[in-house]
C-alpha cells in the first residue's frame, strides 16, 4: 500500500528537479520512507541480497567480457588468459563463477521463503509471476554462460541441453538447428550464447524492477501472513531494513568470499578444465548444482506414455515442473497465508524441501541402479505437492487461530 | 559511524581491482621491453621491428650520413636536437626510431627526400639523416624510443 | 551412549576414513591416499624448492611428451612459484625454439615472454608417437583431474576448502603402476596396468622410477630423497602451480578479505541492534 508521498523539496535545485524528474520523490518514497512490516525475519533478507548478486554478476562480468573471446578456437584460452596474466583476473573471474552459485543459493532461499509463508497468494500473484519469470531467466543465463568457458562440461551441457528442444514433434529439429546455428553446439551456438547472455541479466534487472513495483503495491507479506492494519504495524524501509539488509548482505558475502579465495573450483567440475572435444563424451556428464533438481526430473522419466515417447514425456514433465510454479497460487487456496498457522501444511512443505534436496542429490548420480526408482519417486511427490495435496490441504485443513495484527503478534511475542 | 569508516575502506578496495583490470596485463607488460640483436645489419642498411606494435626504423648509418647529420645547425632546425642527443655514445653509427611520421603518423620511406634520410609518402615531412624534421608539416623529430647497448651487437629497447 | 569415548573415537573413525578418496572408475572404486600439501589449507603456499625439483622432472622426463602452451617461461620467474632468477629464466627459454612468422627459417629462441612449445608439430605426430593416444596438456591438468569422496565426506570439503584432489590422483597414479596385471585381467597391447587409472589399461609407461634424476642439493640443505615417490610428489606439485600459479596470493587477500567482513560483519550487527533498539519486533 503506497501512502501519500509526504515529501516538500528542500532547496530550489530539488524543486526544480521534482516538476521535470521526481526522481527524489520517488527514492524517498520507495526506499526511504517505505511502511514495512516490522516483523520480519532474516529470510526477508534475500531480496535485497539477489540484487546486490545481480550487481556482483553484471559488474564482474562486464570486466570479463573485456578479456572474453567468444570463438570455438580461442574461447579456453581466453579464460585461462584471465586468470593468469589480467590484473587481479583470477579474483573477477572466481567471483563471477561463485557468484553464479550463490546467486541461485539465494535465489532458493527466497523461493521457499515465499512458499513458506504465502507470499504467493491474493494480491501478491503477479509479483509471485514475474518472480518466476525472473528464475527461469536466470537459469537461462547461468546455462548459457557455464557454455562459455568451452570446456567438457560446457559443450556437452550445451549439446544435452539443446537437444531437449528436439523432442518436439514436427518442429524439433529445424527449431534445434535454429538455436545452435548448425548441425552441432559449435562456433554460431558459442557466438550467440555469449551476445543473449550479455543481454539476459539486462532483462533480468528490468523484471526484477517490475517484481520490486509490484511488491510495492500491496507491501510486503510477513512471518505471520497477516495484512498490515495500520503503521503500528510498520517501520520506515530506511533506516532500520536498508541496515538489516545490508548487515544481511555482508554476512552472506563471508561464505561467498570463502569459496572464491579458497575453493573457486569446488562448485564446478574438473572436466571443464578439458577444452571440449564433441567426439570424446564425459563419464558423468552433470549440471551445475543449481540444475540438478530439474536434470532428475528430466532423466526420470524413462518409459513412453501412449503415443508420446520418453524423451518428450520426460521434456513435458521437465518443462511442467517450472510451468507448475507459476501456477501456486490457484493450486493453493487456503486463505491463510503462512505456514505457522497451517500445521499439516508446514509437514507437508518440509516434505517438500527433503523431496527438494532428494532431486538435487538423485541429479548428480548416474542414471541406474535405486537411484532410478527414487527418482521416479521424488519426480511423483514433487508433482503431488502441487497439484493434489495443496489443493486439498486448503479445503481441509484447520488452521491455528492468526493473531489480529501484526503489532499485535509482536507484543505477545516479546511479553512470552 | 567506525562502521560507516570501515565501510567506506572495504568500498575502496573493492573498487580498485575492478579499475586496474583495464591497466595492462602481464602478457603485455612482459613484451613491453625487447632484446634486439644488430648482428648482420650492414652499414647503410636498415631493418624495420615491432616495438609494443609500433614499427621501428633501426638503420646502422654510413659514416656519410652520422658527418651530414653531426654537421646540422640547430638554427636550422623546427625541433632543435643534436646527433648527440639521439644516439648513444660509442654507438654513433645506429640509429634507432619510431617509425610513425610525427605528423599524423604514416610510415616515411627510407633512404630518399631531399635531406638524405626519410620521406613521409601521405603530406610530404622530410626527414634527414638523424630522423630530424627538416620540411614538411610534422612538428617534431620522429621519436627516440628509451633503448640501452646490452653488448656491442645487442640493445634493449623499452 | 554418548559419551566423550565414543564421540572422539567416533570422529577418529571418519577423520580415518576421510584421508582416503575414491575414483569412480566404472564400476570399481579406486581409493586415493590423499597427501599432505604445502599448498593446501587457508594459509597454503608452494615451497618453492619443491616447485623448483617439480620443474626438473618435468623438463627432463614429461616435457618430451606433454606439452605446457599456456605456461609462459617468465612466470618461472614470478613469486609465489619456483621463483627462478631472471636471468635463468631467459637462458632457460633461450634452449628451446619457438614458431615466429617473422623470424629466420619461421623459428627463433624463445624469450621469457614466449609460452612453452609444444613437444610435437601437430595433434597426429603427438598420437602416432604414443601409440594413438594423445598426452594431455600439463596447463591446467592438476584441475582437470580430481577424486570422488563418498557422501557425507563431499560435504567436509566445503568446509576444508579441499582442492587438492588433482595432484592427488597424479600423485596416485604415477605410484599406481603394477608390473602385471592382475589375474583375469585382459591388457590390450601396449598398454600398461595401472590400479588408479580408470579401466586400469594407460597408454603411458611408467614414467619415473627410483634414482631416475639427479637432485643437485644446495649447500647446508638436507638431501632430497631421489624416489618414484619423491619425484611423484614434486611434478604433482609443481603442476598445481602450472594451473594455479597464482593460489598463494589468492590465499593471502582471501584470508584479509575474510577477516574484514568478519569484523565488518560484527560492526554491522552492533549498528542494526542499535537502530532496532526499542523497537517491539
Amino acid at each position: 500500500m503506497s501512502e501519500h508521498s509526504t515529501y516538500t523539496p528542500g532547496s530550489g535545485v530539488e524543486k526544480w528537479l521534482d516538476e521535470r524528474l521526481p526522481i527524489i520523490r520517488f527514492s524517498k518514497e520507495h526506499l526511504m520512507d517505505f511502511p514495512t512490516p516490522k516483523n520480519l525475519n532474516y529470510f526477508w533478507t534475500f531480496g535485497a541480497i539477489l540484487v546486490m548478486c545481480l550487481g556482483i554478476q553484471i559488474v564482474t562480468g562486464i570486466i570479463l567480457a573485456m578479456h572474453y573471446t567468444p570463438n570455438i578456437g580461442l574461447a579456453f584460452d581466453s579464460v585461462e588468459h584471465i586468470r593468469r596474466n589480467v590484473n587481479g583476473g583470477r579474483m573477477i573471474q572466481a567471483f563471477h563463477a561463485v557468484g553464479a552459485s550463490m546467486f541461485f543459493v539465494a535465489v532458493y532461499i527466497h523461493i521457499f521463503r515465499g512458499m513458506y509463508f504465502g507470499s504467493y497468494k491474493a494480491p501478491r500473484e503477479i509479483l509471485w509471476i514475474l518472480g518466476v519469470l525472473i528464475f527461469v531467466l536466470m537459469m537461462a543465463t547461468a546455462f548459457m554462460g557455464y557454455v562459455l568457458p568451452w570446456g567438457q562440461m560446457s559443450g556437452w551441457a550445451a549439446t544435452v541441453i539443446t537437444n531437449i528442444f528436439e523432442a518436439i514433434p514436427v518442429l524439433g529439429t529445424p527449431l534445434l538447428e535454429l538455436l545452435r546455428g548448425g548441425f552441432s553446439v559449435g562456433n554460431p551456438t558459442l557466438n550467440r550464447f555469449f551476445s543473449l547472455h550479455y543481454l539476459l541479466p539486462f532483462v533480468i534487472a528490468a523484471v526484477v524492477a517490475l517484481h520490486i513495483w509490484a511488491l510495492h503495491v500491496p507491501g510486503n507479506n510477513n512471518p505471520t501472513g497477516v495484512d498490515v492494519k495500520d503503521s503500528r504495524d510498520t517501520l520506515p524501509f530506511h533506516p532500520y531494513y536498508t541496515m538489516k539488509d545490508a548487515f544481511g548482505m555482508v554476512l552472506f558475502m563471508i561464505p561467498f568470499v570463502w569459496f572464491a579465495f579458497f575453493a573457486p573450483d569446488i562448485l564446478g567440475h574438473p572436466d571443464n578444465y578439458i577444452q571440449f572435444n564433441s567426439q570424446i563424451t564425459p563419464a558423468h556428464i552433470v549440471p551445475e548444482w543449481y540444475f540438478l533438481p530439474f536434470y532428475a526430473i528430466l532423466r526420470a522419466i524413462d518409459f513412453n506414455l501412449l503415443f508420446i515417447n520418453s524423451k518428450l514425456l520426460g521434456v513435458i514433465f521437465f518443462g511442467g515442473s517450472i510451468v507448475i510454479l507459476f501456477l501456486l497460487p490457484w493450486l493453493d487456496t487456503s486463505k491463510v497465508r503462512s505456514g505457522n498457522f497451517r500445521p499439516m501444511f508446514k509437514w507437508f512443505y518440509w516434505l517438500f524441501v527433503v523431496n527438494f534436496i532428494g532431486l538435487t542429490y538423485l541429479g548428480a548420480q548416474p542414471a541406474d541402479g535405486i537411484y532410478v526408482l527414487l527418482s521416479k519417486i521424488c519426480t511423483a511427490y514433487y508433482f503431488i505437492h502441487f497439484i493434489v495435496i495443496l489443493p486439498v490441504l486448503s479445503r481441509i485443513e484447520k488452521p491455528r487461530p492468526l493473531p489480529t495484527s501484526i503489532s499485535e503478534s509482536v507484543l505477545a511475542k516479546s511479553h512470552a | 559511524m567506525a562502521t560507516g569508516a570501515v565501510a567506506g575502506v572495504g568500498a575502496a578496495a573493492t573498487v580498485w581491482p575492478l579499475i586496474n583490470q583495464m591497466n595492462p596485463d602481464a602478457s603485455t607488460l612482459a613484451v613491453a621491453s625487447i632484446e634486439f640483436s644488430l648482428n648482420g645489419i650492414e652499414p647503410g642498411q636498415s631493418v624495420t621491428i615491432l616495438w609494443r606494435g609500433l614499427p621501428v626504423f633501426v638503420r646502422n648509418r654510413t659514416p656519410e650520413e652520422v658527418a651530414e647529420a653531426q654537421n646540422v645547425a640547430l638554427a636550422d632546425l623546427k625541433d632543435p636536437q643534436t646527433d648527440a642527443e639521439r644516439t648513444k655514445e660509442g654507438h654513433e653509427n645506429w640509429l634507432v626510431m619510431i617509425a610513425n611520421c610525427t605528423h599524423l603518423g604514416c610510415i616515411p620511406t627510407g633512404e630518399s627526400g631531399e635531406f638524405d634520410g626519410w620521406a613521409c609518402p601521405c603530406h610530404g615531412s622530410q626527414f634527414d639523416t638523424a630522423g630530424r624534421i627538416r620540411k614538411g608539416p610534422a612538428p617534431t623529430n620522429l621519436v627516440v624510443p628509451p633503448y640501452e647497448f646490452v653488448s656491442d651487437s645487442l640493445i634493449q629497447i623499452g | 551412549m554418548f559419551n566423550t569415548k565414543t564421540i572422539l573415537a567416533t570422529l577418529a573413525v571418519l577423520a580415518g576414513l576421510a584421508g582416503v578418496s575414491s575414483v569412480q572408475a566404472a564400476e570399481d572404486v579406486v581409493h586415493v591416499e590423499k597427501q599432505s600439501w604445502s599448498f593446501a589449507g587457508i594459509f597454503g603456499t608452494y615451497d618453492q624448492n619443491q616447485l623448483q625439483r617439480g620443474f626438473q622432472v618435468f623438463r627432463e622426463v614429461c616435457s618430451s611428451c606433454h606439452g605446457a602452451r599456456l605456461i609462459a617461461f617468465r612466470t618461472l620467474a614470478e613469486e609465489g612459484g619456483p621463483s627462478f632468477s631472471e636471468e635463468q629464466v631467459k637462458a632457460l627459454a633461450a634452449e628451446y625454439e619457438v614458431a615466429d612468422a617473422a623470424a629466420d627459417g619461421g623459428v627463433r629462441p624463445a624469450v621469457a615472454a614466449d609460452l612453452w612449445p609444444s613437444p610435437f608439430a601437430s595433434e597426429q605426430d603427438a598420437r602416432d608417437a604414443n601409440g594413438g593416444a594423445l598426452p594431455p596438456d600439463f596447463s591446467v591438468l592438476a584441475k582437470a583431474r580430481g577424486v570422488h569422496d563418498a557422501f557425507p565426506f563431499w560435504m567436509f570439503n566445503y568446509f576444508t576448502g579441499y582442492s587438492e584432489g588433482g595432484p592427488d590422483y597424479i600423485h596416485a597414479l604415477l605410484n599406481g603402476y603394477e608390473e602385471e596385471a592382475p589375474e583375469g585381467f585382459e591388457l590390450p597391447e601396449g598398454k600398461y596396468y595401472n590400479h588408479v587409472f580408470p579401466g586400469h589399461a594407460i597408454g603411458m609407461a611408467p614414467p619415473l622410477a627410483d634414482g631416475q634424476i639427479t637432485y643437485t642439493v644446495e649447500e647446508g640443505q638436507m638431501a632430497v630423497p631421489e624416489t618414484l615417490e619423491q619425484y611423484s610428489t614434486d611434478v604433482s606439485a609443481f603442476m598445481m602451480w602450472m594451473a594455479e600459479p597464482h593460489l598463494a596470493g589468492r590465499k593471502q587477500t582471501g584470508f584479509v578479505v575474510l577477516l574484514f567482513l568478519i569484523v565488518f560483519a560484527g560492526l554491522m550487527y552492533g549498528t542494526k541492534r542499535k537502530i532496532w533498539a526499542g523497537i517491539e519486533h
